[in-house]
């Protein structure tokens, strides 16, 4: 097999996120004291990428031996983490220099972790996607306990890494007995053989630990036990980086090999995701609303949204995965929002987390309590904003893969789901008291946010600009 | 010869041993010890269907799994390191500062 440089030149995207990278490595090592010069780096080839991936939107293709997929869907989700890195490392630079522990390592792992992701994407063999996913866990360890003088932070690095690892043993075992089965890890090949394996006792329990390993990076119920303890400890940034950034990838996964290549063994795996997106969206609705911690309740609330794009994945049809397609955008811009605002009003050593800390907040900022409102509503599902249409398309996925009482216990759960986001904007504006004293966001970091608001708003007006996009992947 | 099926259950049992070891053990590193022993058991197989088919992509596998396990190694005791500076103990069930 030979590499040749078309292959990196329609891979651009992902080797530039790598180039950065390491890039990065030699400036952090040369300029340890200014981590501001880091993040400057590290931003440009993140924007330079994110062009290259939209640029690239049409030209589907493989390269480098049919291991990798290029363009197309790839570069949907490359645009994605893109953005979402640029984000992220806006943010970072006030909250670590809040927390009195900015680094320029924590750049480098980022880049890492986005190219872990890219990777993930771009898929076409399972020793990729088992690649991508490692390389982005291995780096998310170490970012959820970034802030290593924290025991907080210590523990959830732990636990996400005990956990982490213990879901990679299935994912690869289940990888090993699909390879058993098909005798080739190529997932397009394995989609050409898929009608002579697919009643191969291998191959079927294969694709029940591949879907226990991906449900554990999702955080769907019952794989979730980490979700919670990793968000709260983890610093907010990363938090928000992870929620979105990192779901969207697994969730990338999961089209790519259920959607994408397996076909749902004839319809009998797609019950058994219904019944994990069931479950994930009664208990994540329900236990959040028992939280006092605002992180933990976005937490569970994001167990919960991880149920409701299964329920597009469980109808396994091009409906479901443009669905999941356009709610994983419309839930990256909304929960990314209400995490950065988390971390504006966020003090050191964990202060100011509570769901009380936001009484008043409308009077003392009432800029920042509007930007919140709007996620809040927007992550409850109200129609003018992007996340009701998210819903709107998985649960008409899933009515019209006949499984209509998935979409009734989703429309229930996000009844429910209403009250605990709601709370939150009545503490900002009916409950009298003040908050402790909030700081005003930087210029840069409260422009990202009213960005994401914006896109909120502008997705939930105009949807099918995504849906056209995302309609040509399949 | 050594029929494939051998390789397969040994493999299963190792694979099951390792997961009750990552269950019931409370010692972080002996957890860490169970899931080293778990994707050694995948190695396994992915080497006995790739002696088995006469094809070398499992064996490629292998070599990424055990470049991942040493990767995981290191920031898997890097955690434990910084962890145990901080609460000298490294019993899963005293790390327990947040729950729901």
């Amino acid at each position: 097999m030979n590499i040749y440089l078309s292959d990196i030149l329609s891979n651009a995207p992902m080797m530039i996120v790598t180039v950065t990278a390491l890039v990065v490595m030699i400036v952090e090592a040369t300029h340890r004291t200014k981590p501001i010069i880091t993040s400057y780096v590290s931003l440009a080839g993140l924007v330079i990428a994110a062009l290259f991936a939209v640029s690239n939107l049409a030209g589907e293709g493989q390269s480098f031996g049919e291991m990798v997929r290029h363009g197309g869907y790839a570069n949907f989700f490359g645009t994605l983490f893109c953005v979402v890195a640029i984000m992220t490392v806006i943010l970072s630079r006030d909250y670590f220099e809040q927390q009195k522990y900015h680094r320029g390592e924590f750049y480098i792992l980022l880049l890492f972790t986005t190219v872990g992701m890219m990777l993930i994407a771009s898929a076409n063999d399972l020793i990729i996607l088992f690649l991508g996913i490692e390389l982005m866990s291995v780096c998310l360890y170490v970012l959820a306990g970034f802030i290593r003088t924290k025991e907080r932070a210590n523990e959830a690095a732990l636990k996400y890494f005990l956990l982490g690892a213990f879901s990679t043993g299935f994912l690869l075992y289940g990888i090993a007995l699909i390879y058993g089965a098909v005798g080739t890890t190529n997932l397009l090949m394995i989609q050409n053989l898929f009608a002579v394996v697919s009643n191969n006792p291998l191959f079927v329990i294969g694709a029940g630990l591949l879907i226990i390993g991906l449900a554990f990076k999702v955080g769907a119920v019952p794989f979730h036990m980490w979700v919670p303890d990793v968000y709260e400890g983890a610093p907010t940034t990363v938090t928000a980086f992870m929620s979105t950034g990192v779901k969207a990838a697994a969730f990338a996964a999961f089209i790519t090999v259920f959607i994408r290549t397996f076909d749902f063994l004839g319809g009998r795996v797609n019950e058994l995701i219904a019944l994990l997106a069931a479950a994930s969206m009664i208990l994540g609705n329900i236990v959040a609303i028992a939280q006092t911690n605002i992180k933990r309740m976005l937490a569970y609330s994001s167990i919960a949204h991880a149920g409701y794009m299964l329920s597009g994945i469980a109808a396994g049809t091009l409906d479901g995965q443009v669905g999941v397609m356009f709610y994983l955008v419309a839930y990256t811009l909304m929960n990314f929002g209400a995490f950065a605002i988390v971390s504006f009003v966020e003090r050191k050593d964990d202060k100011n987390l509570l769901l009380d800390d936001y009484i008043g907040l409308s009077r003392q900022q009432p800029f920042l309590a509007f930007l919140m409102a709007v996620f809040m509503f927007a992550l409850a599902g109200v129609p003018p904003f992007a996340g009701f249409f998210g819903k709107y398309y998985v649960f008409f996925a899933a009515i019209k893969s006949q499984m209509t009482w998935l979409a009734i216990i989703g429309v229930l759960a996000s009844l429910v789901s209403a009250y605990y986001y709601l709370r939150v904007v009545v503490l900002m504006y009916f409950r009298e008291g003040h908050a402790d004293v909030v700081s005003k966001p930087s210029r840069t970091a409260l422009a990202v946010v009213v960005v994401c608001a914006v896109a909120v708003l502008v997705l939930g007006l105009f949807p099918s600009f995504i849906i056209q996009v995302a309609q040509r992947f399949f | 010869m050594v029929p494939l099926q051998a390789y397969l259950i040994l493999s299963a049992i190792m694979f099951i041993i390792g997961a009750m070891g990552v269950v019931t053990r409370r010692n972080a590193i002996i957890v860490f010890l169970s899931i080293e022993l778990m994707l050694n058991s995948v190695n396994l197989t992915l080497v006995a269907f790739s002696a088995f088919f006469g094809d070398a992509t499992g064996q490629v596998l292998v070599f990424f799994v055990m470049t991942l396990a040493a990767a995981e190694a290191a920031v898997g005791l890097a955690i434990v390191i910084a962890l145990f500076r901080r609460k000298q103990t490294i019993n899963l069930d005293e790390i327990n500062i947040m729950k729901w």
